[in-house]
Order: structure tokens, then sequence, then C-alpha cells
């Protein structure tokens, strides 16, 4: 080593007052930078895979039934053709996608087994550095899924209103939250059997969140329940935007992803907290 | 004493009712090269946690560099190296990213962690693994790249925790030649052992630490003279025979260990004491006359498997 040796001063170092403590250097995007770095070693075809689901049920879907069923009506009563009514679902079901691999699968592994975490804690990094880059990466992810289904979308002609636009930084704000809300609950995980469980509620969500069809086909009760998934509301955001039908309605969806951010990253950085800082 | 960098106090970390550190108080001057010695499950983990700022005391007084971790811990631990018992390096990266991510924690503009992740690959001797995947690395090769990431942060106190466990001993070697290159240069170093050979290399000064409490404090030197003798000598009569054997070596020497497959006599003089066991007709089937080792001080502090 040619720096100098380091002799100890006895000069303490200083201590700059924070907002948040201890928790938060403002250093999150050093995990971002680290997470993009790591993902250029990672396996093409399993991000690619996930890209292309949401494609493939548009096409086969899309095409297949848009035959048999025509028209369908959004909620704001606007009918639309079948391709373009499912469209919006899937564009949700992209970004959500795309959030959900990074911040479980990924980040079980990494709090688990390659001791990821446990290194960044121990530099000047907080837990709330951690818990952000982690779920801003995952974000990512979501997005490029969306923007890749969004021009998809545009292609084929299912983006029916200019608010269209709009539906990008809805789709991020959707990622958000899944990847924020995924990492905390995936935070608390202990086993691969734990793990399946995510799985388990995140393929009915797919099929029901009005995502073929209008929630109104359902008796009142299951209405309310599909209503209080994460992914009806996304698909109603996105499907008023690319539709036009807007509605006040949809602010409501965005109070809902705000929420599940906050609750997401404030479990998420107890439990690294409690895991790595205790 | 100049002013100590760490200093501890009554300090105790407790896990529901199991005080896994019970009380210790210590204090590591600038420079030092400080060591706790002890078997597994001493509590010697616990303290370099806690010492690390990630973890935080149950009771007690600790200060790091004149901080409290409890309210200063990113601070702190901006200015310390940190070594972990288990290699966590990033797999997902290659050698020289590690560096450089790692850096970039500590938020090191990304200008100056260039230069500085190529000297610290010279000084860890990977400079020709620079693209490597970290899972080609050997384990000592990855222990000195886990050093050398420790130090990209310039830091004022290196801790290593049991740093060279599951080395071969070339391996060892080079690994302790890096570290007392940097102990010459007046880094602090804080290490855990279990290695006796590796406490007397490295430390100027160490804690024996059994069951979280500390049994003896001084330097590797002090503590053979005060707690063994000047030479030991070692010998076998088959381990069926050790125990029957031993009881009839009263006198000889100055104190005697029974270990299953030798015994141990303590004396100034080894060769004068194996003279008086041939001359009192008992024969070993092999014998050894040694120095004096901190293996044997902590044998006479813990206690452990010795039967007097």
């Amino acid at each position: 080593m040619t720096s100098t040796p380091t002799v100890p001063s006895l000069v303490p170092p200083t201590v700059r007052p924070r907002l948040l403590g201890a928790l938060y250097a403002g250093n999150a995007r050093a995990v971002v930078s680290r997470g993009a770095l790591a993902t250029r070693s990672t396996n093409y075809l399993v991000v690619l895979s996930g890209f292309f689901e949401p494609i493939f049920y548009l096409v086969s879907l899309g095409y297949g039934l848009n035959k048999l069923v025509g028209t369908v009506e959004t909620t704001t009563g606007q009918p639309v053709s079948y391709a373009a009514f499912i469209a919006p679902a899937l564009l949700a079901v992209a970004a959500m996608n795309g959030a959900i691999y990074d911040s479980t699968w990924n980040v079980f592994f990494k709090m688990n087994y390659s001791k990821l975490y446990s290194g960044m804690l121990s530099t000047s990094l907080g837990p709330l550095d951690v818990a952000l880059g982690e779920i801003l990466l995952a974000l990512a992810r979501g997005g490029v899924y969306a923007i890749g289904f969004m021009i998809v979308m545009q292609v084929l002609g299912l983006n029916l209103a200019w608010t269209a636009i709009l539906a990008l930084p809805a789709v991020l704000l959707i990622a958000f939250g899944f990847a924020s809300f995924g990492m905390a609950v995936t935070s608390y995980m202990k086993t691969f059997q734990q793990m399946d469980w995510i799985n388990f509620v995140m393929m009915p969500m797919f099929l029901f969140s009005a995502t073929f069809y209008p929630v109104t086909v359902y008796p009142p009760v299951v209405q309310v329940i599909v209503e209080a998934l994460p992914l009806w509301q996304g698909v109603e955001l996105v499907r008023g935007l690319t539709t036009g039908a807007l509605s006040i309605a949809m602010l409501g969806h965005v109070l809902y992803f705000a929420v599940m951010i906050a609750i997401g990253l404030v479990f998420t950085t107890r439990r690294l907290r409690a895991l790595f800082l205790d | 004493m100049p002013q100590a960098v760490i200093s501890a106090a009554r300090l105790t970390k407790k896990y529901k009712d199991f005080a896994a550190v019970d009380g210790i108080s210590f204090e590591v001057a600038p420079g030092e090269s400080f060591g706790l010695l002890g078997p597994n499950g001493a509590g010697k983990s616990t303290t370099m946690r806690m010492v690390g700022a990630v973890s935080t005391r149950t009771s007690g007084e600790l200060s790091i560099l004149g901080l409290d971790p409890n309210d200063a811990g990113p601070e702190i631990r901006s200015q310390l190296g940190v070594v972990p018992q288990q290699d966590n390096l990033d797999q997902e990266l290659r050698v020289r990213d590690n560096l450089i991510v790692y850096g970039r924690y500590f938020g090191i503009p990304m200008r100056a962690i260039g230069r500085k992740a190529d000297e610290l690959l010279e000084f860890a001797q990977l400079a020709d693994r620079a693209k490597s995947k970290v899972d080609d690395l050997s384990g000592g090769m990855k222990r000195r790249l886990t050093i050398a990431r420790a130090l990209v942060n310039d830091p004022r106190i290196l801790l290593l925790d049991e740093p060279t466990t599951g080395l071969d001993p070339q391996a060892r070697h080079i690994l302790w030649d890096r570290l007392f290159r940097l102990k010459e240069q007046g880094t602090t170093l804080v290490l855990t052992t279990h290695y006796m050979d590796e406490a007397e290399q490295l430390c100027d000064r160490l804690v024996v630490v059994d069951k979280g409490t500390i049994m003896a404090e001084g330097s590797p030197a002090a503590l053979i003279r005060e707690y063994s003798s000047r030479e030991v000598l070692e010998v076998r009569f088959g381990s069926d025979r050790n125990e029957e054997v031993a009881a009839k070596l009263a006198g000889i020497g100055e104190r005697h260990e029974v270990l299953p497959d030798r015994i141990l006599i303590y004396s100034e003089n080894g060769e004068a004491e194996l003279a008086k066991i041939h001359a009192a007709g008992y024969r070993p089937i092999t014998s050894l006359v040694r120095r004096s080792s901190l293996e044997d001080v902590f044998l006479r502090l813990t206690g452990r498997s010795l039967i007097e």
C-alpha cells in the first residue's frame, strides 16, 4: 500500500445530526449501483421470461377471446375492445412481476445465504439505505418490464387515450408498492416453504383481480375482497389511464400505493435493523 | 497509556437469560495490536460485533474512538475495517468490483476508489486476479480479499474475527505477513483467535476469555511467565496408561496436566524431569521438551480437560 500509514489520531469522527438517526446515511444509490453491477452477471433468460409472460397472455387471450367477447365495459361504463380491456391489467401485472421477482426470491437469498446485507450494514450504510436501494432496484426491473409492455400496447393500438402516457409513472408507483411490500414480507421469511406462500398468494391475485373481466361479475362480498387487493388497485389505475376513463377514484388508488410503499419501507428497515444491528 | 481508541467497562450482552458476554472490561491503545483469545463460544465474536457497532450492548459502557455506538453507529462504522469470521464477499461481483462497491458503501467518490482498489489488490497479492469471480479464489485469497476490502475506507481500527481459521499453514503465514505490515504501519488491530500461535505472532497484548468473562490479561510473554513454567515436557505412555503413570510421577516437575493422549509436565528444565522419569523406571513411548506457549496458559486458566 502506498497510502500514508494510518497513524491513529484522537479526534473523534464528527457526528452529523440526522433526521432519521442511525437508520439512513443518504447513500441508497451505492446499494442501487451494486445491484445494477450484479445484474450484469445474472441469467438473462430468467429476466426475459418475466418480461414475456404478460405479453404471451396479451397475445393469446387478447387475440383469441377478443373475437368471442367483443367489447367489455370498464368501471366508468366505457365500452372497450377485450384486448384493450386486459392490456392495462397485464401492464400492471408486468410491473408487479418485475418488482416481486427482485424483492422476494432475490432478497431472500441475499438475506439468508449470501450474507450480503450483513456486509453492507457493517459499513456506514444504515438499514434504510439498504431497504431503499434494494426496493428501487426491484422497482427498476418492474419499470423496465412495464415500459417494454407499453411499447407493445402502443404498437397493437391498445392505448386508447393520451392519458396512457401517465400510465408510466403509475406503473412505477405500482412497482414501488409491490417491491416495498414484497421485501418487507420476505424479510420475515425463514424457510423456502414460507417463500412458497408468496407464490400461493400471487397466482390467485393475478387471476382474480379484474384482470380478465370486470369486477362486477362477482357477488358484492367477493367484490369487496378483490378491491382490497393491491393488484386490483393497480389494474384500475392503469386501465383508467390507458382507456381514458378517468375518475376521482384513481386518487384513492394512488394513495393506496403510497401507503403500501410507506408500510413496506418501515417494516423492512425495522427488520433489517433487528436482524443485522441488534 | 495514551487515550484509548476502544474502552469497554463491564460490557455485557445477554440473549434472554444467557450472558454471551458477561461484564468484561478492557482498553485498546492507538496503534496497539490487541487480541481476544478463547475457545469457541467464549463470547469473542459477540464482543467484536459490539465493538463493530453492529450489536447493541445489554449493559455496561463502551466507547469507540470516543463515541458511543448506541448514538453514533454509522460514524463509528465509517472508521472501522471489519473482517468477519465467515467471508461475506459479494459473490455476484468480480474481485476488483468487490472493493469498488464496498468503497461506495462508505460514500468514497468514484475517482478515488479506483486507485484505492488497485493499491489494495497489490497489497493483498491479488492484482492478477482482479477480474476473477470470487468463487474461483482459494480460501486464503478470499481471506486476503476480505482484508483488502476492510481497508478500503482507511480504517482507524481493523477488527479481525478468527482471521486464519480454516486456512492451510502456507496461507496463514502469508496472511500473518500482511497483518504484520499493517501493524508496522500503525494500524490498530483487534483480533480474536483460538490459535495460540496466532496470538503469539500478532498480539502486543491480549485477554484470555472464557464463558463471557476475562480470565487473564497481559502480553503473550508475561502471561506465559505468570501462568506457566519456562519449559514443558510432553510424555506419552499410551492412552490407556497415561493417567495411571501420571499418578506415580508426583514430585516430578512443578505441575502436571493429564490430557487423553499425553501428560504435560511443567518445569524450568524439561530434560532434567525426563531424566527423573527414566530414573524412576518409566519408559515413555515418546517424549518432547518444548517451551511453554499460550496453549499452556489457556489450559491452566480455563481448566479445560484439566485433571490435577
